[in-house]
């Protein structure tokens, strides 16, 4: 049974972590309460906090992506200005300077997702043989991901862009300098 | 699979598959709820696991990514998303 005391529990740790974050949650009560209702009933069905606006696999492994916080939450939040549900959004629209609508999905299909986990596992066999071992350090390639450096803090972020704020000093993004 | 229909003024064939814990799946349902249209729909979310799968191989024809609201006007054409003015114009209001 998902009473309201559960909701406004959850609601004000979500807010106070995400302040402390230097996120925020979609200023629009009743929409937010909605999807922390939502995020409960998840809970209640998957035993994990699955994103109200997907569709769970049921199987943890398989929607690790889209427990929320969900892995698209921060591109999405720098392209959009909110995540795909929109419980998180950015400063502007936290300001009211600003709408949130329906966003595109960014989580790539079932079916690419599928063959990304194919070609995880080829990695981890030939690691276990041993044969792809020796002499490689992290550094021998590009990284997947540019490296962002906080000059506040020097918290160092592997993704396409820099946070809105630093989650550890709360500098604002354009602070970030690229250090990879 | 179950498919629930809403009683209202007829626009044209108007399906949703949706999520029952989707904010922007309620948000077009309440719209068509306010404008008083005929609407079909089904809460993915609330399928067995069998059922879920077929449904979803519907949901994929239609849109691959499998997002919601994926709403298929007049058996079509489709859209994702809480968008009230493509649904008016895939019905040529």
């Amino acid at each position: 049974m998902i009473t309201s005391e559960k909701v406004n529990d959850l609601y004000s740790r979500l807010y106070s972590e995400a302040e402390a974050g230097g996120y925020h949650l979609n200023p629009d009560e009743e929409f937010t309460r909605d999807l922390i209702e939502a995020l409960l009933i998840n809970t209640q069905r998957y035993g994990y906090q699955s994103c109200p606006c997907r569709l769970a696999d049921g199987v943890r492994d398989q929607d690790l992506d889209i427990i929320c916080p969900c892995d698209y939450r921060d591109p999405d939040l720098t392209e959009f200005g909110a995540c795909y549900c929109a419980l998180y959004v950015s400063g502007e629209i936290a300001r009211g300077e600003g709408e949130v609508r329906s966003i595109p999905e960014r989580r790539p299909s079932q079916r690419d997702r599928s063959h990304e986990g194919q070609r995880g596992k080829g990695e981890e066999e030939k690691h276990a043989d041993g044969e792809q071992h020796g002499g490689g350090g992290a550094w021998e390639k590009e990284p997947t991901y540019p490296v962002w450096r906080c000059p506040v803090c020097g918290y160092l972020c592997a993704r396409e862009h820099p946070p809105e704020k630093c989650p550890i000093c709360k500098a604002d993004k354009d602070h970030f300098k690229r250090f990879l | 699979m179950e498919i629930m229909h809403v009683a209202g003024n007829d626009h044209g064939e108007i399906l949703l598959y949706t999520l029952s814990t989707c904010v922007w799946c309620r948000k077009m349902k309440g719209w068509l709820d306010e404008k008083g249209f005929a609407y079909s729909y089904v809460d993915v979310d609330q399928e067995s696991k069998r059922e879920k799968e077929a449904v979803m191989d519907e949901v994929e024809r239609w849109n691959p990514l499998c997002s919601f609201p994926t709403v298929v006007v007049n058996q079509k054409e489709c859209f994702v998303g809480f968008k009230p003015k493509k649904l008016l114009e895939l019905l040529g209001l």
